[in-house]
């Protein structure tokens, strides 16, 4: 792609996005021509509706919830930042990033603590700052087989609020959730590699 | 071995494998026969480029075995592991390629080889390693296959894994493919089905066979190698050959990791470090595999065989003595990862799979075909078509991995609990499933599996949420008629026993019928002085009530066990628990009392229960409400007038502990003497009996309480005997004297006779005004009437 600076030039606020993001150009690119394909009428911006259409997500368990989390509070549209950065909280984490960041500066979107708010973000769907033991069943009916009864899901769901819970509030809250998760490599399980 | 890791490090494991290996072998071959041009090697060794390509094609490879022995003590983390270990396992098929193109070009001689032969090398190689992963994946496929039906003869299992699995590695060597590739695929493949289908004896059975064989085989093969080595007509020495190669490989393997590495790591999401890579080329181990080989050389064709069979021998030992012996104190040193052994918690179960999800789902939202998505289709393809095809009918039905952590964890949980002599039902928070469906096969249940595990005590898991399952209807249906068909036993507590509301003329009757068979009994034994009284009412204690809302399965082994209190009847306790979706905290053993209480009302509230049961008068109930409130105190009780009985119990696991089965069974004992007391009374006595029993049902007292009063107890029936009795005391002392101490054996190794809480609660009150005279049969009574503060908390 010889004529990539043009067609970075028609990103709009590019650097503002990159700087924000982190990604690299080449990876701003292909986000942005995903986008605009995503985007049938070429509105400018992405509804519910474009991201409904990519069929793979409606065999997702959790598909309903990801697109929800492109559009944070209540808004309709999402424009090319906001997309580039929900999907920012993905890129893998780079060593050097770790390194010489300026600690003044805002933790980067794809630091562990930012990924893991994500996560925690598509559970707790009230945005109270915990995940109730209702909110865990939810996602639990989402995850698990039909063939699982609902009196096994509520156990199970039991067990694991219980797990997680320490000041036993009987809902999990951030600090929580992350410190349940402190032995697993989220770097790893939340990144994607073609974004990096 | 951890097969989702093994396929998300695959790129890596296949690089290192084929890459590595043929690197290994060329730069070593080469290098090799360098040195030789360069003089280091004596002449005698007759080799020419071929013989040294051969010969490094054989000693490069890394060898399973030797691995896996080292790395299993070293526990570095699992991408490490998992990497080093894979690539020795695949790496199988490229030497066993290469060696035998370099053997048959060896064959033909040098002159002879044309650049097709090198093409067909090369696409052997394919054909080597994909067809023998084919052959493996196809044993897999029959393996799961088989075992999914297998259910009635689960003896087979075993043999049946071992014998498809060495199959797949004889016609991949028949054929000439890779065997090892083979059987890994097999395994790999196989794992998830066969594991679903087969049995849980079955499973440890396979597992620690394999596990045995593997260290027999890895034994005999080291000592082939030792006893090679002393054997000196075998080999013979060449330094230059020997140093040189212990060298070359060394460098080379080093140089070949780093460089793949460096590539790698442009595709890979975590990068390996340097340390990785200082574990990795250390850590390639090469071992028996060639060894094997190297032997199998044709002396005529090569005629430097014994030379490279001392390089061998001396490079297999310095690799696995030297390298295997100081890695673990280097990987110490170099603060490598370590691979950190938590147990898996259903969080990160359940995390991990929300997280693959979102991946899929953002690989979707990016438009990117990548890893994940291919993982999500295969795992869709997977559980449409191939679960249903090779899994039981019952194990596909319930698999889920959220559900089989969790699973896990509760019976993880239990046996520990149980080893720590603990009582499984009061642990705060533990919550046993019931059996779901799938594990219909009764070895698969908890029990059993805790009995495997070698837990002394045979629980009573009745515990916690009764999940309603074809098998618990089941078992309802079986407890529904052995209550129907069981002697009732007669209610040891008028106060805690609500449950066995028998009505009047069913209790005469049966009371009857018991009675004139133990008087049998007695006299026979009278007869041959001996007074051991087998009583044999040993009857479990039904539940009575039809308490349709199911039984728990558990309910079976209780019996067994605790039998008085236990019994069914905490069935009922679970039931209502479990209906009202709480979990139960402590469940069951505790307290008949209150258990009692709440069975009561329930049968109260369950108009199917057997009217039969439900017990006539008032009076019973307002003592059995009296003895609760005793019961209450100092326990932490919900309320007590509704029947939510799991609220009632307390939640405390001290209390739970005092009231331990055995423990309370003992002290059911002293009620079992009283109740059986009363058998021994003559027919004629039954009647005046009867009517001092019925007295007392009116007494509204709660002697339970009284500790002092209860171990009284034991004497009691005696000196209710004597009163009651004025004859035949030649006889009853004896029987009653002999009886306390006999009886106690029986109750003590029966622990489910159920003494008579009518008798009891008369025998409370009189044991007031008795002194303890009647205390004859001295230490032996005394010593169970002690135990008796269960019985008394009734």
């Amino acid at each position: 792609m010889g004529s990539r600076s043009s067609h970075a030039a028609l990103i709009p606020d590019v650097d503002h996005i990159r700087r924000e993001t982190g990604f690299s150009q080449a990876s701003l690119l292909r986000l942005y021509h995903r986008f605009q394909a995503l985007d049938r009428e070429e509105k400018g911006y992405l509804s519910r509706l474009d991201l409904q259409q990519i069929g793979a997500l409606a065999v997702n368990p959790l598909g309903d919830r990801i697109i929800d989390s492109f559009f944070p509070n209540g808004s309709q549209r999402v424009d090319f930042a906001g997309f580039a950065r929900v999907l920012a909280h993905f890129r893998p984490v780079d060593e050097e990033d770790a390194t010489i960041r300026d600690p003044k500066q805002p933790e980067p979107l794809n630091s562990r603590m930012n990924k893991l708010r994500f996560a925690f973000q598509l559970y707790d769907l009230d945005r109270d700052g915990k995940i109730s033991r209702n909110e865990m069943l939810q996602v639990l009916r989402l995850m698990v087989g039909v063939q699982v009864t609902d009196e096994q899901l509520e156990s199970i769901t039991d067990r694991t609020v219980q797990e997680a819970d320490e000041d036993g509030d009987g809902a999990v809250s951030f600090m929580e959730f992350t410190k349940s998760l402190e032995k697993m490599n989220i770097e790893q399980k939340m990144s994607i590699r073609i974004l990096k | 071995m951890p097969s989702r890791l093994f396929f998300d490090n695959l790129g890596a494991i296949l690089t290192y494998a084929v890459v590595g290996t043929l690197w290994n072998a060329f730069t070593t071959g080469v290098a090799l026969w360098g040195l030789q041009q360069a003089g280091l090697v004596a002449p005698r060794v007759q080799a020419g480029l071929l013989d040294f390509l051969l010969f490094g094609s054989l000693i490069s490879a890394v060898d399973p075995v030797a691995v896996l022995a080292v790395f299993e003590e070293v526990h570095v983390n699992e991408t490490l592991f998992i990497i080093v270990f894979g690539e020795s396992l695949l790496n199988d098929a490229v030497t066993v390629v290469l060696y035998k193109v370099c053997n048959s070009f060896v064959e033909m001689g040098s002159a002879n080889v044309q650049a097709t032969d090198y093409l067909k090398g090369i696409a052997s190689l394919f054909v080597v390693s994909l067809g023998g992963a084919a052959v493996g994946l196809v044993f897999a496929f029959l393996l799961a296959l088989t075992t999914r039906f297998t259910k009635r003869v689960r003896i087979i299992e075993p043999l049946l894994v071992f014998l498809l699995a060495y199959a797949a590695y004889l016609t991949a060597e028949m054929a000439s493919l890779s065997a090892i590739l083979a059987v890994t695929m097999c395994g790999l493949g196989c794992k998830k089905y066969v594991e679903a289908n087969i049995s849980h004896k079955s499973r440890t059975a396979v597992k620690y066979t394999m596990k045995t064989l593997a260290s027999c085989a890895e034994t005999v093969i080291f000592m082939l190698l030792g006893i090679s080595a002393v054997d000196s007509s075998k080999w013979a020495w060449d330094s230059g050959l020997v140093l040189g190669t212990l060298f070359f490989i060394l460098f080379f393997r080093a140089l070949g990791v780093v460089l793949q590495t460096w590539v790698l790591n442009q595709f890979r999401l975590v990068p390996l470090d340097k340390i990785d890579q200082v574990v990795m080329s250390y850590g390639g181990l090469r071992g028996a595999v060639a060894f094997a080989l190297v032997i199998l050389l044709d002396r005529t064709k090569v005629p430097a065989k014994d030379y490279f069979v001392a390089t061998t021998i001396v490079v297999v030992f310095f690799t696995v003595i030297v390298q295997g012996l100081t890695i673990k104190p280097l990987v110490k040193w170099l603060r490598v990862k370590r691979s950190d052994h938590h147990k898996p918690t259903l969080n990160q179960e359940l995390h991990e799979h929300t997280f693959d999800h979102i991946l899929a789902a953002v690989e979707d939202v990016v438009g990117h075909h990548g890893y994940h998505y291919w993982r999500d289709r295969w795992e869709q393809f997977d559980k449409k078509y191939l679960s249903q095809l090779l899994m039981r009918r019952s194990a596909y039905r319930i698999r889920d991995q959220i559900w089989d952590v969790y699973y896990r964890l509760n019976i993880r949980d239990a046996i520990s609990f149980v080893d720590q002599g603990g009582h499984v039902l009061s642990s705060t928070g533990l919550t046993l499933p019931s059996m779901p469906s799938r594990n219909s096969v009764a070895e698969t249940s908890v029990t059993n599996l805790l009995r495997e595990s070698g837990s002394g005590a045979c629980l009573d898991l009745q515990v916690i949420d009764t999940v309603r399952s074809g098998r618990d209807r089941e078992d309802a249906v079986m407890h529904h008629l052995l209550c129907g068909g069981l002697y009732k036993p007669r209610r040891r507590y008028k106060a805690s026993c609500g449950r066995h509301f028998i009505s009047e003329d069913a209790q005469e009757r049966q009371d009857k019928e018991v009675f004139q068979q133990n008087m049998k009994r007695r006299l026979e034994s009278f007869k041959s002085t001996k007074h051991n009284i087998c009583f044999t009412k040993s009857k479990p204690r039904p539940r009575k009530t039809g308490h349709k809302k199911g039984l728990w399965m558990g309910g079976r082994t209780k019996t067994k066990v605790l039998g008085l209190l236990s019994g069914p009847q905490k069935d009922g306790v679970a039931n209502p628990e479990a209906t009202n979706g709480k979990p139960p905290r402590d469940l069951g053993f505790q307290d008949t009392g209150a258990v009692i209480l709440t069975v009561e009302s329930e049968e109260e509230e369950e108009s199917d229960s057997s009217e039969t049961e439900k017990e006539d008068d008032e009076g019973i109930i307002f003592v059995a409400r009296a003895t609760s409130e005793v019961l209450q105190e100092g326990k932490v009780s919900g309320s007590l007038e509704v029947c939510p009985s799991p609220r009632i119990i307390p939640p405390s696991p001290t209390c739970a502990e005092k009231e331990l089965p055995w423990k309370s069974g003992q002290g059911d004992l002293a009620v079992y003497v009283s109740s059986e007391t009363t058998k021994i009374v003559p027919v004629d006595m039954q009647t005046g009996w009867n009517q001092s029993i019925s007295s007392l049902e009116s007494l509204a007292s709660p002697p339970c309480t009284q500790p002092p009063t209860l171990t009284r107890l034991p004497p009691h029936p005696l000196g209710m005997e004597e009163t009651q009795v004025p004859l035949d005391m030649s006889s009853d002392p004896r029987s009653s004297f002999a009886f306390p101490p006999s009886l106690a054996k029986a109750g003590r190794s029966r622990s489910e006779s159920s003494a008579d809480i009518p008798q009891q609660q008369e025998l409370q009150p009189l044991m007031g005004h008795k002194d303890h005279t009647h205390l004859s049969p001295g230490t032996a009574n005394s010593h169970w009437c002690i135990q008796f503060n269960r019985g008394g908390r009734l």
